[in-house]
């Protein structure tokens, strides 16, 4: 594909938004740089000669005639090994070869020299290949293994491939009918890669966080919004799935958040392990940071970057999921960018196109079959910061509609100091019955129950709450102040869980089915006395301390142990006068 | 004002290669030029007046050969044909070096004390650049504020950003003095950058003469931008500030605190400039972009890795109507790093400070105090106080409903815990600076009040070392005897 290289003018500059005349072959959506700085710029509109685009990075010192010249592509990514592990800016240009201080300029998508040992997959030179087809690997850092696959859209008869050894970034590793293979790919970011079918959810991402795996679980593919006000622990949650999510790769998204968090984040996951490769759980991750601080308009880019870079490792077969912090972030700057163009606002000055911008973003994530037959998915889940914790704030109304899973972060709870904060009032996940199956392929035959009556007793201890505030613990019948009691265990023993504890940051599937089942059978235990006469009063005075201590007295995965602490708990209350 | 008074018969910034004459457009802070060529975004151009006066601005937009520039100082008395506008070439910067130290300068870096204007070889643009977030490193030490509620509960941590949410009548402005006159860190190089945002007269010299002696001492850097500057100036205070800021952190090896009052009021300012350059309005009609304009503050704070100092900020600021969803508390709360709340409760009992402990937080104080950083019971020493706090407030509002005597004995010591918190570790004198070991004798002195069995936060060892209540476990007999340090 050749381009006029004409070079165009610049004709007015207003912050991130750049005109430029003059310049042709250019699509909409086409990357160009200005400037004598090369800055880039993704041009969104064109009206005859004139070009709108917006720029990635500060345009200080850009002048009127300055020129501008074309890229001749979309935005888009650079794939392949060497991003696990990474930290990367909106444009997936890598931080951590950059200097310390991002001026316009600063930093290249280039990585810095490295080379990989490739080895060949066993094809014979001649066998025809389609898009998705395994040309070798890559192991990386962690014993990764890197798919290299024929490209997308690329099909033909192996006309060569490269022999064992090191390779670098540039080098080519096949010829495909009459495409060259390079081992790095790329990809246009606002364009989903293709597969060859989407799947229905199945299989459940566990993520070692009792609230969401037991009540509102998500299943592999799926999406879920985290909604929450400043203060309920969003990026905490986040953070802790990040380090727990039962995936082969993590994508974290920064999105307009603090960088001491990120630098925090970072920190952790060098230090833990994952306790099946042995090797640290920053291996397994990839980082898109584009703190607060950093060009807003890099921001909107930095979600597709994200989703593409995990587009990427589906196809090779593996389970991804993306997380988001914050996507009101990103919606903002959509916001920013609309209302310098100079387009109608909608609601609260956000552009009319949110609606349809966030659906394209959620709908990227699913369960497939790669275009290679393997089976591979994403799933993502998006932070969203309601301004003034306002729920019918635009970002969280438009978000919610495209959700399988909401996780609402609730003030009062976080105030209580009960965290994770989830709401199990405002909180929802359409994949409960799928993975209750699941769970019963798996030999949990209870699981669907036990949540259900979890998420019942929940619901009746908020209803008596309300009543007992008016007229007081006593006025109520055993039955009653017994369910009460089992709403506080629910509380405090299986749906708190503490972040900092080695114990209880994760905790196994196993171990969440016996702490609930622990709540359950206690319950049923006081129910049983206070039906044969004891008076409720009696129960309520019981030393139930064990319930609300096993999940951080026993190991992650130690269901026995909860299983024991039970048997030893309910022969003591029989005992009990 | 500056270097070069406009009257001698060539100041140096006339010396710019082309000047333009003629403008198109003067309103508000907005000045509109016509036929310029070769003027780059977001540089600073000198407006000239026909008394030879010399004005500051910035380039808003260039669209064809129109400039469309801010006035730092407001276009009062420019007539549109009189005026000259000759550009830099450059973004809005300031000199860099110590010169700043023990002064006291306005929004826009001019001395305001009488001395000498700040020279010094190197200039750095104040809207200053991104830093690197692979280069962070963790928040980790503490810093001292010598105000027992804040070092004991809501610790603040060098690198940290940590605002004081007020409201309108609170004393946050003595608070913010005191902890910018008594702040330190243990034995380390130690700087402190006060800056005001629209302060009125009266506060801006209450806060001279409360920062008196450690502005004498060289390690204080007063900016003061005051209720009836031009709002375009103020937009630029807190950079002009934050530039000094990390010189002295980053080039200069200091630990830094830059304490910032009022950011509302600097909210406003960006929301009139904002009304001026006719920008879509957003949420109460504040720019869309407040949260990105404040993060371009706030994120200024941190460490880097391999460098020795840090910038620690404290943002002040006053909630209208005391209405914690109003965007500026909203958006600050989503950027920083936790928020000490002041209660008009409080307050209206006499508590100085009055703050509002149960909606206070400092998110990193984990990292920054324990073991060798403060004292190893410190975390739980918060914790539990927090936690017995919230016992007793609940308490608070069944003894509203139902009478005190109703209560239970344990409710009863709590309500008494809590006066006694008040009374005790929180309040203390604008004046007073308390070390950490009687921050530490007081919290448990406060905790003493309760019995023993209350402390479920607490690990046995910390009681047995610090513990010297009347009510023990079981009534046993007073343990190891602890050292006299810890008897309140």
């Amino acid at each position: 594909m050749s381009h006029a290289t004409e070079a165009g003018r610049v004709t007015r500059v207003n912050g991130p938004l750049v005109e430029v005349a003059g310049l042709r072959g250019v699509a909409a959506l086409d990357l160009i740089e200005v400037g004598p700085q090369a800055i880039s710029a993704e041009v969104v509109s064109i009206r005859d000669d004139l070009l709108t685009a917006e720029a990635f990075e500060y345009t200080g010192g850009l002048c009127v005639g300055d020129t501008a010249t074309t890229l001749g592509r979309p935005l888009s990514a650079r794939l392949g090994p060497g991003l696990l592990g990474g930290v990367f800016d909106g444009l997936l240009r890598p931080l951590d070869d950059g200097p310390t201080w991002l001026d316009p300029g600063a930093l290249t998508d280039r990585r810095a020299e490295a080379r990989w040992p490739f080895r060949p997959a066993p094809v014979d030179l001649g066998t025809p290949l389609a898009a998705g087809a395994l040309l070798g690997t890559v192991a990386t850092a962690g014993g990764f293994i890197h798919r290299i696959l024929v490209p997308p859209r690329v099909t033909g008869p192996l006309a060569w491939l490269a022999a064992a050894g090191p390779i670098g970034e540039d080098d080519a590793v096949a010829i495909v009918g009459d495409h060259t293979v390079n081992l790095y790919e790329e990809w246009p970011v606002r364009r989903a890669r293709p597969v060859l079918a989407r799947l229905r959810p199945y299989a459940p991402l566990v993520t070692g966080q009792r609230v969401v795996d037991l009540l509102f679980p998500i299943a592999h593919g799926a999406t879920a919004a985290v909604p929450g006000g400043f203060g309920t622990g969003k990026t905490m949650l986040l953070q802790q799935i990040v380090k727990w999510a039962d995936v082969e790769v993590v994508v974290f998204v920064g999105c307009g958040e603090r960088g001491n968090e990120l630098a925090d984040a970072m920190a952790d996951l060098s230090v833990l392990r994952d306790p099946t490769s042995g090797a640290s759980l920053r291996e397994r991750t990839v980082v898109i940071a584009n703190t607060s601080n950093m060009p807003v308009m890099a921001r909107v880019a930095s979600v597709y970057t994200g989703m593409t870079v995990a587009e990427y490792f589906r196809d090779m077969g593996y389970r991804v999921v993306v997380l988001a912090d914050s996507t009101s972030r990103w919606a903002e700057a959509l916001r920013e960018f609309s209302s310098r163009s100079g387009e109608l606002p909608a609601e609260e000055g956000y552009p009319a196109s949110l609606s349809s911008s966030l659906a394209a973003f959620y709908e990227r994530a699913a369960r497939v079959t790669t275009l290679g037959g393997a089976e591979g998915s994403v799933t993502l889940i998006g932070a969203v910061s309601p301004a003034g914790g306002d729920m019918t704030e635009p970002v969280t109304v438009q978000t919610v509609r495209y959700v399988r899973c909401l996780w609402s972060l609730d003030r009062d709870l976080a105030y209580a100091r009960h965290y994770p904060a989830v709401s199990w009032r405002h909180s929802f996940s359409f994949d409960g019955a799928t993975i209750a199956n699941w769970h019963a392929t798996e030999g949990r035959l209870g699981w669907a129950e036990a949540r259900a009556r979890a998420l019942s007793l929940l619901a009746e201890t908020d209803r008596l709450s309300s009543i007992v505030e008016l007229v007081g613990l006593g006025a109520l019948p055993a039955h009653e102040r017994i369910v009460l009691l089992t709403g506080r265990l629910l509380r405090e023993g299986v749906l708190q869980q503490s972040a900092m504890s080695e114990n209880d940051a994760y905790c196994s599937s196993a171990k969440q089915s016996a702490l609930l089942e622990m709540v359950l059978a206690v319950h049923d235990r006081c129910l049983s006395l206070v039906e044969g006469g004891l008076p409720a009063s009696a129960v309520e005075e019981f030393d139930l301390t064990a319930v609300t201590r096993a999940r951080d007295e026993t190991g992650p995965d130690d269901a026995d142990g909860v299983t024991r602490a039970r048997d030893e708990l309910l022969a003591r209350i029989a005992g009990e006068p | 004002m500056k270097p070069g008074p406009s009257g001698s018969p060539a100041p140096p910034e006339l010396l710019a290669p082309v000047e333009f004459s003629g403008a198109t457009q003067v309103g508000g802070p907005l000045l509109a030029i016509r036929g310029v060529e070769g003027v780059g975004w977001d540089e600073i151009a000198l407006v000239r007046l026909p008394s030879g006066e010399v004005r500051h601005g910035l380039v808003l937009e260039v669209d064809g050969d129109v400039a469309i520039i801010e006035v730092l100082e407001g276009t009062s008395g420019i007539d549109p044909d009189l005026v000259a506008v000759a550009f830099e070439g450059r973004p809005f910067d300031i000199p860099v070096g110590d010169g700043w130290l023990g002064r006291i300068w306005n929004g826009m870096g001019e001395p305001l004390d009488g001395g000498p204007p700040m020279l010094a070889p190197r200039r750095r643009a104040v809207s200053g650049s991104p830093l690197n977030p692979s280069r962070r490193d963790v928040p980790s030490d503490p810093v001292f504020t010598g105000v027992s509620v804040i070092d004991a509960l809501a610790t603040l941590v060098r690198g940290q950003k940590l605002p004081i949410f007020s409201s309108a009548g609170l004393p946050h402005l003595d608070l913010a003095a005191q902890i910018a006159a008594q702040a330190s860190v243990a034995g380390e190089n130690f700087k402190v950058v006060v800056v005001g945002m629209g302060l009125t007269h009266a506060d801006a010299a209450t806060m001279r003469e409360v920062l008196e002696t450690r502005a004498a001492s060289g390690d204080l850097v007063l900016v003061l931008d005051t209720a009836d500057d031009p709002v375009v100036q103020r937009v630029l205070t807190p950079r002009v500030a934050l530039t000094i800021a990390e010189y002295l952190a980053f080039e200069r090896d200091q630990h830094v605190l830059v304490v910032m009052a009022d950011v509302t009021s600097y909210c406003e300012a960006v929301r009139e400039v904002s009304a001026a350059r006719g920008e879509v309005p957003g949420r109460r009609a504040y720019p869309g972009y407040l949260y990105s304009d404040l993060a371009s503050l706030y994120e200024r704070c941190g460490r880097i890795r391999g460098r020795s100092g840090s910038v620690t900020l404290m943002p002040v600021l006053t909630m209208p109507g005391g209405d914690v969803t109003h965007p500026v508390p909203d958006l600050t709360g989503y950027i920083t790093e936790g928020q000490i709340v002041l209660s008009a409760d409080v307050h209206a009992d006499g508590i100085y400070p009055p703050v509002d402990v149960l909606s206070t937080l400092s998110r990193l104080m984990r990292k920054g105090v324990g073991e060798g950083r403060t004292r190893a019971d410190h975390m739980a020493v918060a914790n539990q106080i927090i936690a017995s706090l919230a016992r007793a407030r609940v308490a608070r509002e069944l003894a509203d409903l139902i009478g005190a005597e109703a209560l239970t004995e344990t409710d009863r010591l709590h309500l008494d815990f809590e006066d006694a918190f008040y009374r005790d570790l929180v309040h203390q004198s604008a004046d007073e600076s308390r070390s950490m070991e009687d921050t530490f004798a007081r919290a448990w002195g406060v905790i003493s009040t309760l019995p023993e069995r209350e402390l479920t936060m607490m690990p046995a060892e910390s009681i047995a070392a610090h513990y010297h209540g009347s009510l023990r476990e079981g009534n046993e007999p007073p343990r190891s005897a602890p050292d006299n340090n810890d008897r309140g």
